[in-house]
């Protein structure tokens, strides 16, 4: 659905994205990952043709960015940072003119806002003028203008920025209950919502693209070793050589302020959870916990991102 | 078009959902409102001066003693009012963010400058349209003639959009509605005084700036002409600016 190739942008002498290449597929939702000033807002203004690259091209629906913008844009829906909002106008009137240069015909303008004003909770609100909605209400009426045309493909930059956390589980269910019909790419520096939501994961820094798959699949490529934790009922110095003396085992660390709790590190696509088990039962340390340890996307992040800088 | 229409729409509105629409309006009735009741007085004074000068009486005409005057400075209270109106067109919505949502709609650029441009002419019409109340009030009293004060009433129309079209301009150059007040007040105001000079330069110069000049192309109008050089004149100023307007536009896709 989206081919973004060899796509380059520099304003001036900065460089905000440098040769970013990735593919999104019809009905998945992509995130959009990296730190702050990593390039994504601009990534998104490319897609979303507000702004052009300076290299490379980027087709959305089989349309090119750079020579046929007013069919990709009559493709997508769009949420900014900041939500694009008239504050002098009542949440009806501006979904209505949003949906009128959208396109929408006439007859079916007020099926589609009471449909989106339904779908994004916002009846309550809908004949208040939008400058005096609260941030949350806010940010839904910015959903609720990017998805009333019923684009295939939505573009949202940091959609649950400034939410409280009841807000953001709503409108993170609301997204997700647009993956399928629509591709959707979402933009993010909070990790957790791009395990929430996502199902393919773009990480990028300072404009270069460091990864682009699935949450397993960069864990599984990250990992040189596997990890173990155990918790015990007994803490016991001997446990700590004890489970050293196990074939395959590289490591035991003692976890910081958890009486009796272990990291063990053993060798790549090694399961040793049974052994540990075993020798825990034999030795009476009165096994609670154990449990593999996959890397969580914050470490994979982390990981990635300070792999890059090693390099330079 | 339809889109264009639907912005025009949106930006008419947009000036009442605020302030900016009252306070113009308000500030322009006032002083319309006074300039009209100074140039009827001074017409009314002449008038009971020369009462027992038959001769006198016959030369005075209310055209040319109060509807040209009227116009005349109605014309410098549009200087002040239409940058105050233009002002926030563009830049108020980069500030804002709203750009984004218009610039990535499924619209022309052309159609979004079009739309904006209407905007602001609407906001202007409605009022010239209700200034022409005070013109009415000159039927309900005397008897002046009624081509002259339609064809001033289309001259200030094509002057009005002028404006419109200069201020749209320096709407787009920034995202500071002061700056953007302060330019094309400045822009106006240039293309206003240049007739100022036509005397002191030689001729042919002369006659191009006094053709370039926003006012001197009035005076026809005002005297019950309509001339298709003024027309056209005042017509590519329009074209002009909504077309750098339009390139302006296009080319922040491109920064």
């Amino acid at each position: 659905m989206i081919q973004v190739e060899k796509v380059t942008k520099r304003y001036g002498d900065r460089t905000a994205v440098s040769s970013l290449s990735f593919e999104v597929n019809k009905g998945e939702i992509l995130g959009f990952l990296g730190p702050n000033g990593a390039g994504k807002t601009t990534m998104m203004r490319i897609l979303s043709c507000y702004l052009s690259p300076t290299l490379g091209t980027a087709r959305v629906a089989g349309f090119d960015v750079i020579r046929q913008p007013r069919e990709v844009k009559s493709q997508i829906g769009y949420l900014p940072e900041n939500p694009p909002l008239y504050r002098e106008m009542t949440v009806d009137r501006f979904l209505d003119f949003v949906g009128r240069i959208r396109g929408i015909p006439s007859r079916d303008l007020r099926g589609r806002i009471g449909k989106v004003v339904e779908r994004c909770g916002l009846g309550a609100v809908q004949h208040r003028l939008i400058g005096n909605l609260s941030k949350g209400f806010q940010q839904r009426v910015g959903l609720a203008q990017a998805i009333i045309h019923e684009p295939p493909v939505l573009i949202l930059d940091e959609p649950t920025i400034g939410l409280d956390p009841v807000q953001i589980t709503e409108i993170r269910s609301l997204i997700r209950s647009l993956g399928g019909n629509h591709t959707v790419i979402l933009s993010t520096h909070i990790l957790p919502e791009v395990q929430k939501i996502c199902g393919r994961v773009v990480i990028i820094h300072e404009g270069k693209l460091v990864a682009v798959d699935t949450q397993a699949g960069l864990a599984a490529r990250l990992r040189k070793n596997d990890q173990i934790s155990l918790l015990v009922a007994r803490d016991q110095p001997e446990i700590g050589s004890r489970l050293e003396s196990l074939p395959g085992v590289l490591s035991v660390c003692p976890r910081e302020k958890v009486p009796g709790g272990y990291t063990v590190e053993t060798d790549l696509r090694k399961d040793l959870r049974e052994e540990v088990a075993r020798m825990a039962v034999e030795r009476n340390w009165g096994v609670l916990e154990i449990a593999r340890v996959s890397l969580s996307l914050e470490e994979i992040f982390i990981r990635l991102t300070r792999e890059e800088e090693t390099q330079k | 078009m339809k889109n264009a229409l639907t912005i025009m729409w949106r930006e008419f509105r947009a000036y009442f959902g605020s302030p900016l629409g009252y306070i113009v309006s308000g500030v322009y009735f006032f002083l319309v409102g006074l300039v009209f009741y100074r140039v009827l007085i001074g017409f009314s004074n002449i008038c009971l001066q020369s009462a027992n000068n038959p001769y006198y009486l016959q030369q005075l005409n209310v055209n040319e003693w109060v509807v040209r005057p009227f116009f005349g400075l109605t014309r410098f209270i549009f200087l002040l009012m239409i940058p105050a109106l233009t002002m926030r067109l563009f830049a108020e919505e980069k500030k804002n963010g709203t750009a984004e949502l218009l610039l990535t709609a499924p619209i022309s650029h052309m159609e979004l400058v079009v739309g904006k441009f209407l905007g602001g002419l609407s906001m202007v019409m409605f009022l010239l349209g209700l200034s022409l109340l005070f013109p009415a009030i000159l039927f309900w009293v005397g008897n002046p003639d009624l081509p002259p004060i339609l064809t001033g009433f289309l001259g200030m129309v094509l002057l009005g959009a002028s404006f419109v079209a200069i201020g749209l301009l320096a709407s787009s150059l920034t995202d500071n509605q002061v700056i953007a007040a302060l330019s094309s007040f400045g822009m106006i105001f240039l293309l206003w005084l240049i007739s100022w000079v036509t005397g002191q330069v030689n001729p042919l110069l002369g006659n191009v700036l006094s053709y370039l000049s926003l006012i001197d192309h009035l005076e026809d109008f005002e005297k019950g002409v309509i001339s298709s050089t003024h027309v056209i004149y005042y017509l590519s100023v329009i074209g002009f600016c909504l077309f750098l307007t339009q390139r302006v536009i296009e080319s922040k896709r491109w920064r």
